[in-house]
């Protein structure tokens, strides 16, 4: 078990990776998976030429379109930002993943700016909801009127993409007082028949926004029966779990299983227990952007490595 | 002898009656405030449940029946105040939002954030 973030950037590379590392600051790092132990193996740039034959996959979260507050007065530019990187990658990912809180406060005039701008991308978008998703007057009605097409309950779903199965979980509905993220028995009964048919050999990616595993529960980060998705996915040999909600990077590898949480593209929150609570941390505004970002997560296909490419903003 | 005296008392009384008046006279204004000053702090203090750095303040409070309490966000985040058996809920309550409800009954009501649920409070009604 061993757990990565940004600070943790250049770790494990030569000087000359370092040196690099000065100059290319905050773009990013390549994280592959040997041994069950992530380590990193190069710059972004590196690593999108040394794997140009993988299929390719972008997760981003946190766009809170709406939020305006000192953190980050213009949420929409800087996903304006990010998206601008993504239509600029040399190799077009096969699609996204948006692990949650597209909007600040789920208003329509929210999801309007958001779509408009994840448009331009030109792929597919796969969402999952963050509890900002699902706080409009009908509690959701507004995240499943448009994203909610061929969603089970609150909006979960799979699908297949290069003999990889994708589960998107929704853990921001429903929740107890003292509690943490819940997914309830409805979603864990749905997710048990639906691995059913899978042979264990399936490599497995699960999304949702908040950890699926407690990071901080004092802050509420984890997933009250995320243990319970967990125990289902065990027999599988890859499986990868991508969540936002904490506005930072976390790895973590447990067995085959690799937990991974997103930079948001609006704010940043601060390191568990650093401050008297998760809210928007405040950073110099040109120092904004290298707490942004997005994730380019490569699959190798026949080989087992899982190749996770954290790019901030400021790159 | 003791008209002099009788004189001096009646001197006193006058002066003591006028001095009071003028210390009503002086003060009233002063008490006025403070008593209003009590209304409000009373509202504030007693009725009002803010909610600073994820957390709700004071994090149990007692009121009596009929009583209106409110809840006021000073995060810069969105909360949401639910009652735990569904008797009262807000809506998403932006930065400097607030929300009031009326106890009607007798009760021990448990609240969270329900966005955040382990930010949690509870109202006491006698």
């Amino acid at each position: 078990m061993s757990k990565k973030g940004l600070d943790d950037l250049g770790q494990g590379l030569g000087r000359r990776e370092v040196l690099e590392c000065m100059v290319w600051a905050g773009t990013g790092v390549l994280w592959t998976v040997s041994g069950g132990v992530p380590h990193s193996v190069g710059m972004i740039g590196d690593a999108l030429a040394a794997e140009p034959k993988g299929f390719t996959f972008l997760q981003m979260s946190d766009s809170h379109i709406g939020f305006d507050k000192a953190a980050n007065p213009d949420a929409l530019g800087t996903l304006r930002e990010a998206i601008a990187i993504v239509k600029a990658m040399p190799v077009k990912p096969s699609f996204i993943i948006h692990t949650g809180d597209i909007t600040h406060l789920s208003k329509p005039a929210q999801f309007d700016n958001a779509d408009k701008v994840f448009s331009e991308t030109g792929v597919q978008i796969h969402y999952v909801p963050g509890e900002h998703d699902i706080i409009d007057e009908e509690n959701g009605k507004a995240y499943l009127e448009r994203y909610g097409k061929g969603t089970k309950g609150a909006g979960w779903y799979s699908f297949d993409d290069h003999g990889v199965h994708f589960i998107g979980l929704v853990n921001v509905v429903d929740l107890k007082g003292g509690g943490l993220g819940n997914l309830g028995a409805a979603q864990l009964a749905w997710l048990e028949a639906d691995l059913k048919e899978k042979s264990s050999s399936t490599p497995i990616v699960v999304f949702a926004h908040i950890p699926l595993q407690v990071l901080y529960r004092e802050w509420g980060w984890g997933t009250e029966d995320g243990t319970q998705a967990l125990a289902l996915l065990k027999r599988f040999g890859s499986v990868t779990v991508l969540n936002g909600h904490i506005h930072q990077l976390a790895q973590k590898v447990e067995g085959n299983m690799t937990f991974h949480t997103a930079l948001s593209t609006a704010f940043p929150q601060p390191a568990p227990g650093t401050a008297p609570a998760p809210g928007p941390k405040l950073v110099p505004a040109d120092k904004l952007r290298t707490f942004l970002g997005l994730s380019s997560i490569t699959m190798v296909q026949g080989n087992k490595p899982l190749a996770i490419v954290d790019k901030t903003l400021a790159g | 002898m003791r008209i002099l005296i009788s004189k001096f008392r009646s001197a006193a009384a006058r002066f003591a009656v006028s001095r009071a008046l003028v210390v009503a006279i002086l003060l009233g204004p002063v008490v006025g405030a403070m008593l209003a000053f009590g209304a409000v702090a009373a509202q504030d203090a007693t009725n009002v449940v803010t909610i600073d750095n994820f957390t709700f303040t004071p994090p149990e409070l007692t009121v009596a029946v009929g009583t209106t309490v409110k809840w006021v966000n000073h995060d810069d985040i969105p909360h949401l105040v639910v009652n735990k058996d569904k008797a009262f809920r807000s809506k998403a309550l932006d930065t400097d939002d607030s929300f009031s409800h009326t106890f009607a009954s007798a009760g021990t009501f448990d609240y969270f954030c329900a966005l955040h649920p382990h930010m949690v409070g509870k109202v006491i009604v006698k």
